[in-house]
């Protein structure tokens, strides 16, 4: 519990000491959803139709550019090998890995989705279900996009490959997660799709720390 | 029970050979089962009362779409094979099965597009099935780029066995997408309890169609995963005495 807990500290601190590093994916994810406007007619009252989805898409790739650096970095100066040899299960170091990017890329987004939102002509009462669904698709997309970053950890042509590994693995999270705010949009219940988020969340949070300690082990055999 | 086959099977030389006695006989009944099935289906079938002669792309379509699902389980299977007891076929056999999935996919994908033009008026819905499909197509991508991408193959093999196993996921949604949505997609005719929705000289055809879609996809993978034991053991004595006995220099390196 003390080396998790020393292992999250130790995320937190790198990341307070590169702070262009983690301030990068939020601020990209405002660049993505506004220069998506700018390629549309000025006021298009289309664009709030489309809303849900650019701002998934805007989330999914945020996610992406800070997912490689994941276990690159402590693949490079050592500290990968320090946690496989170590006593602590590696499937919790991996998930305490996995929250930390959460808390450091998924969060910020999950808080600017609302006012991006409304620059995109979401009505506010549809900001509720697309806040939600950030909330439990973010965490998704760090875990997901975590195994994946394991599978290639080691490689040197690893980083053009992890977005075509990551984007079919979280093609449900963004058709149930966008799904949920155009339910609400159509006056539908917004709550079945944000049920099957919760639900994928869960499997996500269960199974892929596992099966990305496995990957690890394999990327140092 | 005696499993010494079993494990006899498992050595890379005993499979190899297994595999080269194997592979003409899938490959042969495969072509001859085809040739039964385009013959029946395509000229000797009559038309659908709705779809006239445009139904008769079935004969392409759903056997490479039920192969290519059956392809992608049985890359996972081998995969968790591989990172189990280690074996080394089971890799090759994953290995093998990558390409001969996709290109059935990619296969059912195209058939699918072409007959949704002139029943559906569209080459391409976003709908349940069609989608499952293409993320399928997506995931034996990833494989192959996965294994491409490892200098080392084993370790190669095992990182796209777990990614594989990931992906099965999304077998079962492509399966029973045509029960779970409401879909443009019609739901399945003969793979279904009860009396098959296809009158029997439009099936049989397709049965035969299927079997033969099989046989020479088990033909394909025999033969890559031949292959890719070859490479994989250039280095063994099985490998140099084979090119020795074949009359090639025993120049492998």
């Amino acid at each position: 519990m003390k080396a998790l807990a020393a292992i999250f500290a130790r995320e937190l601190r790198l990341a307070a000491r590169a702070k262009a590093e983690w301030l990068m994916p939020p601020l990209f994810f405002v660049i993505v959803v506004t220069v998506f406007s700018f390629g549309t007619r000025p006021n298009d009252p289309q664009l709030a139709a489309f809303a849900p989805a650019v701002l998934w898409v805007g989330a999914l790739l945020a996610a992406l550019l800070s997912l490689e650096r994941l276990y690159r970095t402590d693949q490079e100066d050592g500290t990968l090998e320090q946690l496989l040899v170590s006593r602590t299960a590696l499937s919790f170091a991996v998930f305490v890995k996995g929250l930390a990017h959460w808390l450091l890329s998924g969060l910020p987004i999950v808080l600017l989705a609302a006012p991006l939102g409304l620059m995109l002509g979401l009505a506010p009462p549809h900001l509720g279900p697309l806040v939600l669904g950030l909330a439990l698709g973010t965490p998704c997309l760090s875990f997901i996009g975590g195994f994946v970053a394991a599978l290639t950890v080691g490689l040197p042509r690893g980083g053009a490959l992890l977005p075509v590994l990551v984007l079919p693995l979280i093609v449900p999270v963004v058709i149930f997660g966008a799904g949920s705010v155009r339910a609400a949009q159509q006056g539908l219940d917004a709550g079945a799709p944000l049920y099957f988020l919760a639900a994928i969340l869960t499997l996500t949070l269960t199974l892929l720390p596992w099966l990305a300690a496995a990957a690890l082990r394999n990327a140092f055999e | 029970m005696n499993w010494t086959w079993f494990h006899r099977l498992g050595s890379p030389p005993s499979f190899y050979r297994f595999a080269g006695r194997l592979a003409p006989w899938l490959g042969g009944l495969g072509l001859l089962l085809l040739a039964y099935g385009w013959y029946a289906g395509l000229v000797l079938a009559p038309p659908d009362y709705q779809q006239k002669d445009a139904f008769r792309i079935i004969y392409v379509h759903v056997p490479a779409a039920a192969v290519s699902l059956s392809l992608y389980v049985l890359m996972a299977l081998a995969g968790a094979v591989a990172l189990i007891w280690r074996m080394k076929l089971a890799e090759a056999v994953m290995v093998a099965t990558a390409p001969v999935g996709a290109s059935f996919t990619a296969l059912a994908l195209v058939t699918g597009m072409l007959w949704g033009k002139p029943m559906w008026g569209a080459y391409w819905v976003w709908d349940a099935r069609l989608t499952a499909e293409l993320v399928l197509l997506f995931l034996y991508c990833g494989v192959i780029g996965l294994n491409a991408a490892f200098d080392d193959a084993r370790a190669g093999a095992r990182a796209c066995a777990l990614l594989a196993i990931v992906g099965l996921v999304n077998v079962p949604i492509v399966h029973f997408s045509v029960e779970w949505w409401n879909s443009l997609h019609q739901g399945s005719t003969i793979l279904k309890f009860g009396k098959p929705a296809i009158s029997a000289d439009m099936a049989w055809p397709l049965y035969a169609g299927l079997l033969a879609t099989y046989c020479l996809c088990g033909h394909a993978i025999l033969r890559r995963a031949q292959n890719e034991l070859l490479l994989r053991e250039r280095n063994t004595r099985w490998v140099r005495e084979l090119a020795t006995e074949l009359g090639g220099g025993a120049r492998v390196s």
